[in-house]
């Protein structure tokens, strides 16, 4: 189902007529009223007035994570004070956060693009939705209860943690959609199998899932346990927050981008040369009807690749394949790109099993050694020394053919690796570089 | 005639054996006879206890892996050559033997062994048709 069936089924031209026209209004807008961006605009010498096709986007200059950092905290805003009427900000692993702000309009049509998401996950009005995103500077949690009220469906606002809680409340109020991060709704899965509630009781019929990469192996867990049909959803903060772009729940194959409101590109991250559809490559964001914090040709990091090609759906807007890794999360050992998603995807192929995992890296001796610690369920065991350690090799061997890395596995307990209800750490990067 | 065993992933790691040891004993479960095989990095216990499900149920409550397996009890004369007999049985029927170990008790005048084979049926089979006594799990946990 379509919550927005004028825009999202939109033929390309009349679409692109509408980018185009959105996009001369930001240029100018920015140029005008962020000092930031007017220095960039006038340092590559470009005028907003240059900007006549969409094409024309590859003229106006990148903006980096580190930009938002030195403008910290609301340099980028690109409205008074007094037209902002929410802030939000993204957990920074290191130093200040990215701070960004949204005008009365900005929350309104976040809250559009999230019940766009939510219904084509499958949501109506008729559902009830279990929004375990956590609720706070993250715009998770928000993000998804906005969508839902819009939509007018009934939103149990119960964010993170406190698991235990959550089984009783999914067994008592019969939620119908869940939201979470990936890495959460296999953690709630573990939780309610040792309280002896099983996902096949619950009424779940769908669930959103994002906030953190995650592979197909780990949907068709996800889809096993819980019981329900996963959907990828992507967005970051910088953008709008979730509702960036979302799977549909007709094909489950690729995101649609809200292009009425975002353009993407696709990058070379090394060279910024833009990329052809149907190669992968750095995503790059530019909002066109953010009105607080509109950011120009928005460097994500992320890994991800574009789809032209019509959907089943009957949505027009072009397709952003999972992400699949990050151009700075990328690890690279022995000089080889490693994305710890890769790792995942090695061992859900190779044992067929959801693993709790964690690559440890160190330099021993001048040379990069990884280590993957894999944590021994009831699945994985054996009561035969070979079978355990025929396994072990047999991941060592897979990893080595598909990365060209070598790797030590290392069998561990249950529970060993650290768990965080939010987002799972997967990388030990011991090296002193 | 065939008998429950439980099997433990452990870390080689100092303690670990100790809490398995903690858990069952605080669950008033009797060790009847173990056996640990090891590694460099990981190590399985493998015992037979006189209340399997309770055992593997306080296991699983403190996060151990726990699997269950199982083996054969077969009756030993306690004299040379005791073994040997069975084990001649079992290499003219092309029975491939995992691993095994002791029973603490004895059975009568006979010393008791836990086998783990491929096809433990066929193993069964095979002794009992030369007029070895395998015994059954219920009188092996109460012995």
């Amino acid at each position: 189902m379509i919550y927005n069936e004028e825009f999202e089924t939109m033929p390309r031209e009349a679409l692109e007529a509408i980018q185009v026209r959105r996009l001369q209004a930001t240029a100018a807008r920015v140029y005008n009223t962020v000092p930031f961006y007017r220095k960039r605009f006038d340092e590559v010498g470009v005028k907003p007035d240059q900007i006549r096709t969409l094409d024309d986007l590859r003229k106006l200059p990148f903006t980096y994570k580190d930009d938002l950092r030195d403008n910290y905290p609301f340099g980028m805003f690109a409205v008074p004070m007094d037209n902002v009427v929410r802030i939000h900000a993204s957990s920074g692993t290191t130093g200040k956060p990215t701070v960004v702000g949204y005008t009365a309009r900005d929350v309104q049509t976040w809250a559009e693009l999230m019940a766009r998401t939510l219904m084509a996950a499958g949501a109506t009005k008729n559902d009830i939705v279990h929004n375990a995103y956590g609720y706070g500077l993250f715009t998770g949690g928000l993000g998804f209860h906005y969508g839902a009220e819009k939509l007018g469906a009934s939103v149990i606002p119960i964010s993170g943690g406190n698991t235990r809680r959550q089984v009783m409340i999914m067994k008592d109020f019969g939620p119908t959609i869940l939201t979470c991060t990936p890495s959460y709704a296999l953690h709630m899965a573990e939780v309610a199998e040792e309280m002896g509630v099983s996902f096949h009781d619950l009424k779940f019929k769908a669930g959103v899932f994002g906030a953190e990469p995650w592979t197909e192996q780990m949907r068709q867990e996800i889809e096993r346990k819980l019981n329900l049909k996963a959907m990828d959803i992507y967005g970051l903060s910088e953008v709008i927050g979730p509702g960036v772009s979302v799977e549909c729940i007709e094909a489950q194959n690729g995101l649609h981008v809200f292009e009425d409101h975002f353009i993407p590109e696709i990058i070379d991250p090394k060279t910024e040369e833009v990329l052809p559809y149907g190669t992968p490559g750095e995503l790059v964001f530019t909002t066109i009807t953010k009105e607080a914090f509109p950011v120009i040709r928005y460097r994500t990091r992320d890994i991800s690749i574009l789809h032209p090609e019509p959907c089943r759906c009957g949505r027009t807007m072009v397709r952003m394949g999972r992400v699949q890794g990050r151009s700075d999360d990328m690890l690279i050992i022995r000089g080889v790109n490693v994305f710890p998603s890769q790792i995942e995807s090695i061992i859900m192929e190779t044992k067929g099993v959801e693993p709790h995992y964690q690559l440890v890296i160190d330099r021993v001796a001048s040379l990069d050694q990884l280590t993957v610690l894999v944590e021994v369920n009831e699945r994985l065991f054996s009561d035969e020394i070979k079978n355990l350690q025929v396994m072990g090799r047999t991941l060592e061997k897979n990893i080595r053919e598909t990365l060209g890395v070598a790797a030590e596995v290392k069998l561990v307990e249950p529970k060993t690796i650290q768990r965080s209800e939010g987002k799972a750490v997967r990388v030990v990067d011991k090296r002193k570089l | 005639m065939k008998v429950e065993q439980i099997s433990i992933f452990l870390e080689n790691k100092a303690g670990r054996l100790a809490e398995v040891t903690r858990v069952l004993g605080e669950g008033g479960i009797n060790i009847r006879a173990l056996s640990l095989a090891d590694t460099s990095d990981f190590g399985i216990l493998r015992l037979i206890v006189n209340n399997h499900e309770k055992a593997k149920q306080v296991l699983k409550e403190h996060g151990f892996t726990v699997g269950r397996t199982e083996v054969v009890a077969v009756e030993v004369e306690d004299r040379p050559g005791g073994l040997n007999r069975i084990l001649q049985i079992l290499s003219q029927a092309d029975i491939n033997v995992e691993y095994m170990y002791a029973f603490v008790q004895q059975s009568g005048q006979n010393a008791v062994l836990i086998f783990r084979f491929d096809d433990s049926d066929a193993a069964i089979a095979v002794l009992r048709r030369e007029g070895v006594n395998v015994i059954d799990g219920t009188r092996l946990y109460a012995m």
